[in-house]
Parts: C-alpha cells; sequence; structure tokens
C-alpha cells in the first residue's frame, strides 16, 4: 500500500539530526507515528503530504510513484490524493461549514456532505463559521474535509493535541469509527500514549529521525514481563517528621501522593530530589470517571 | 451665478479609477512573489517600489518626462505603436499614476498575503485546488481589509497627485487637467471661488473615503485574523 524511505536533514532544538525513515504498511492500516517532539514526525508527514521535499529517497502509495529523487518525480501535493487534517483545524475562516467540507470534494454532492455533518452529528451547524465553533467542533469540520474528498491516504497531525482530554477522548472514538467505516488508510501522527494505544494497528516509534521500534501496540508500548507490582517516579515536594516516621507529598505525573517513610529513608530525603515508589497490587483497579 | 467647470473633476475621478484598477492587477501578482518568495533580490525590488514614496515628485515626473517622450525609451515605443505621444495625453498621465501610486497599492497588499496564514494555503493545496483556485477562493478572502487599504489609498494619492502630472501631462484642459492642477491654476488666476469650490469638495471626498475605509477595517479585521 505504502512504501516508503526517505532522508532529510532537520534542525531541532538540539542542533542538525538527520530524519532517515523506511516502512511499508498494509491495505487500511491505521498507522500512528508515535514519539516526543522535536522528532521528526510532522516533517516525515508533510513530506508524505508534498508539502515539503525530502533530500533523497522514495514514496510509492497504491503502485503510484509520488516521489522519487532518483527519476526525479515529486508531485505536487494536488496530485497526492491526500486528507491532511492540521494540527490548528487550518479551516477556511470565509467559508461557512458547509462550504470548508464542500471545498475539496472531487465530485460536489451536496447529500454526501449533509450525510457526513449527521454522522458526527453537526447537521445543525452547516451554516456556522469556523470562529464560532469549539476547538472540538472546529477539529471534526477538519475530519470531515479531509474524509470527503475520498482519499487514497488520510493523514492526521497531532490532531487531539490542543483539545480538552475529555474532548479529544470522544473524538479519539469518532476517528476510529469514521476510519474503520470508510476504510481509509490513515497515518497518524502523536506524542499521545492513548492516541496510540486506542488507534494504532500499528505503531511506529520514532525518535530523533530514527525508528527505534514497529508493531502492535502491545508490541512496542508495553513492557515484556507482566507482573502486578509497578514503579512510579515523582519529585519530593515536602517531608514533615511526626516523631517516629516522615509524611512525604510527592508529585507524581499531575497528581500529589502522600506517603509515609521510615525515618532512616526520610532523613536521607530533600525536597526537590527525584524519588522512585515501588508496590505489589493486592487490591483490584478501581475505574473512578 | 459662477458657472462650475466640472471637467476637471470627471478627469479626475477618470484617472484615478482606471489607475487603481491597473493598480489592483499589477499589486496582486508583484505582492504574491514579493511575500511568498525568498530571494535576495527582493530587498532591492521593495527599496525600488518605495522610491515613489520618498522621491519629489517633481524629480519623478522630471525622468518619466525623459522617458516618455518622442525620443525616450518608453515615448518611442508607444508611438511606434499608438501613433501617438505619450507625454501630454491623458493615457501618459495614467502610465504616470501607476508608477507614482505603486507602493500604496503593493505595500497592504503585500501585509495582507503575509497576514493569511500558511496552513490555510497548505490545506487548500492538500484539497487538490491549484495555486490560482487558492489564491481566489482562499488567500484574497481573507485578506479583504488589506485589499480594500490598497484601494482606497491607491485612488486617494492618485487624486493628489501634482507634481508628476503637471511635469508629464502639462496642462490640457479636458485631456490632462485634472482638479489639483486646476486648483493651481485658478490660485494663479486669482480665482478664489473657484479654488475655494474644488479645494473643499476635495477635502471632503477624501474625508469621507478615509472614513468609510477605516469604519471597514474595524468591521473586517476579526475576519483577516482568524
Amino acid at each position: 500500500m505504502i512504501r516508503l524511505k526517505i532522508k532529510k536533514r532537520l534542525f531541532g532544538p538540539q542542533g542538525e539530526f538527520l530524519l532517515d525513515v523506511e516502512f511499508e504498511t498494509k491495505q487500511a492500516e491505521f498507522l500512528v507515528i508515535f514519539g516526543p517532539s522535536g522528532s521528526g514526525k510532522t516533517t516525515l508527514l508533510r513530506i508524505i503530504a508534498g508539502l515539503e521535499k525530502p533530500d533523497e529517497g522514495f514514496i510509492e502509495v497504491d503502485g503510484k510513484i509520488w516521489y522519487d529523487s532518483k527519476k526525479k518525480i515529486n508531485l505536487p501535493p494536488q496530485k497526492r490524493d491526500v486528507g491532511f487534517v492540521f494540527q490548528d483545524y487550518a479551516l477556511f475562516p470565509n467559508m461557512n461549514v458547509f462550504e470548508n467540507i464542500a471545498y475539496g470534494m472531487k465530485k460536489k454532492d451536496k447529500h454526501k456532505v449533509i450525510e457526513l455533518l449527521r454522522l458526527a452529528k453537526m447537521e445543525a451547524l452547516k451554516d456556522r463559521r469556523p470562529d464560532t465553533l469549539s476547538g472540538g467542533q472546529k477539529q471534526r469540520v477538519a475530519l470531515l474535509r479531509a474524509i470527503a474528498r475520498e482519499p487514497k491516504l488520510l493523514l492526521l497531525d497531532e490532531p487531539l493535541s490542543s483539545l480538552d482530554r475529555d474532548i479529544a477522548t470522544f473524538l479519539r472514538e469518532e476517528i476510529k469509527a469514521f476510519q474503520r467505516r470508510y476504510q481509509i488508510p490513515t497515518l497518524m501522527v502523536s506524542h499521545n500514549i492513548e492516541d496510540a494505544i486506542r488507534l494504532a494497528d500499528k505503531i511506529l516509534k520514532i525518535e530523533n529521525g530514527k525508528i527505534i521500534a514497529s508493531g502492535s501496540p502491545r508490541e512496542v508500548l508495553f513492557s515484556k514481563n507482566p507482573s502486578s507490582g509497578f514503579i512510579l517516579k515523582g519529585i519530593l515536594l515536602e517531608k514533615v517528621f511526626r516523631g517516629t516516621d516522615y509524611l512525604l507529598s510527592i508529585a507524581i505525573g499531575t497528581d500529589i501522593v502522600e506517603i509515609t517513610a521510615s525515618k532512616e529513608v526520610g532523613e536521607t530525603l530533600n525536597s526537590g530530589d527525584w524519588v522512585q515508589i515501588s508496590g505489589k497490587f493486592f487490591a483490584t483497579v478501581r475505574e473512578f470517571r | 451665478m459662477h458657472e462650475i467647470n466640472w471637467l476637471p473633476f470627471w478627469l479626475t475621478i477618470k484617472l484615478a479609477s482606471i489607475t487603481t484598477f491597473l493598480l489592483l492587477l499589477i499589486g496582486i501578482l508583484l505582492s504574491y512573489y514579493l511575500a511568498y518568495n525568498r530571494h535576495k533580490i527582493n530587498t532591492i525590488i521593495e527599496a525600488l517600489l518605495s522610491l515613489p514614496l520618498v522621491l519629489p515628485p517633481t524629480v519623478l515626473g522630471f525622468y518619466l518626462l525623459i522617458l516618455f517622450n518622442k525620443q525616450g525609451l518608453i515615448g518611442t515605443l508607444w508611438y511606434k505603436i499608438f501613433n501617438k505621444q505619450l507625454v501630454f495625453h491623458f493615457e501618459g498621465l495614467v502610465v504616470a499614476s501607476v508608477i507614482y501610486s505603486l507602493p500604496m497599492m503593493v505595500h497592504p497588499l503585500t501585509a495582507g498575503f503575509r497576514s493569511v496564514p500558511k496552513n490555510l494555503i497548505e490545506a487548500s493545496f492538500t484539497l487538490g485546488k491549484s495555486r490560482l483556485e487558492t489564491l481566489i477562493r482562499v488567500i484574497l478572502p481573507n485578506m479583504k481589509a488589506s485589499i480594500l487599504t490598497g484601494i482606497v489609498l491607491s485612488f486617494a494619492h492618485t487624486v493628489g497627485e501634482f507634481g508628476v502630472a503637471v511635469m508629464v501631462g502639462g496642462n490640457i484642459e479636458g485631456e490632462t487637467r485634472v482638479v489639483s492642477i486646476a486648483i493651481y491654476s485658478a490660485v494663479e488666476s486669482m480665482d478664489y471661488k473657484t479654488a475655494h469650490i474644488y479645494a473643499l469638495i476635495l477635502f471632503f471626498m477624501s474625508f469621507l473615503t478615509l472614513l468609510a475605509l477605516y469604519f471597514l477595517n474595524k468591521k473586517w479585521k476579526p475576519y483577516d485574523k482568524a
């Protein structure tokens, strides 16, 4: 389906590095390119869309060559037949929701636009201007606009990263549903582990421009040796001596955990230290939502 | 009752309208190039384009007169094609005005092109639209305020020109005598009443156009950002 091998010199925050990527995908797969920011993953997506040019290599989609440095082929974005969803939506402010979605359609089909809007439960918003929509609604319009042109390849550039967690969770399921329904091969760039786990058939883990792991979410993201133990890392915010032991306040992610420690352990720690808490589960995990 | 000769007004409006229309076409092409291309030569082009802003109009008019006359570089060519002189004719005035008012159109348009978010243009490309269609349906509608500013400033600047007009066009009734020149002639011949009437009309016309410009700019501004 997609065969790709490209190289491009990039300038990141830590200086120059080489984006050097090679992969193949199968029919209608949902591929998540997963990695930290500055690892070259957005550039990779833009290269596939034809918005940026690699230094060398080739890109072949559905048996058609989009780029080949040896044969001097470089199709412009217009001829590549992709649906690109930008991180910050890129909706046309001068058009309403309906016009935005219809803009890129190969054959203008009013009924199809309405059907898409109905599937996304956005029919009532069809005459609204983008600047009157919420972030989640805007991203939904951007997704519909990309799908409406029935592209060979759907490219999603961190589409959920600027949305609230709850809205992102909801929209994530919607993206999955649309992708399944229309069977569009999809490449999504993300640094969010939930995107990778919930959406991907296959994950490419990328760091400093290189693919360091690929496979199913289970193969790439989960620990090889499951156990009932766990380790959490956090920063010690405060310690209070209580006569016989210490009470430690530790920041783990966005949560603060209070935990006791023996006098001996507590005395060796200072606030600001990185600490590791390990334990073993005896209780079951409970959902809190 | 004092007879007012309206001919200079019609001539001025005709000149400013044609000039503005031509400038809009030239300006869109030039500004599109300047806004989206980065060549070293662009700095030189931008400096040249701004020259009419700082040059005394008589200096510009003098060189245009040299270029446009029957022996001049452009004048000879024009004479061969149209069998008519460029200087002291309306057509010469139009060409001179286009050059004189060029920065008034190019500056706001270039700023406008640069203000349109790049990802809107890229989105349009990935949606299969050509450069031209993207320009017409996405870029220009999202820089309406800049286009309006360019149109109004070019029009007003052309209405107000004197030095260039008098050098290239002279003072020929019905052909090159625009309002600004008519006012000068009236004052010279001590006809203060005519000068007053012309000047006052021009004053209010300019004020009202600028008022409309600022009003519309305020209304359209949020659109240009989005």
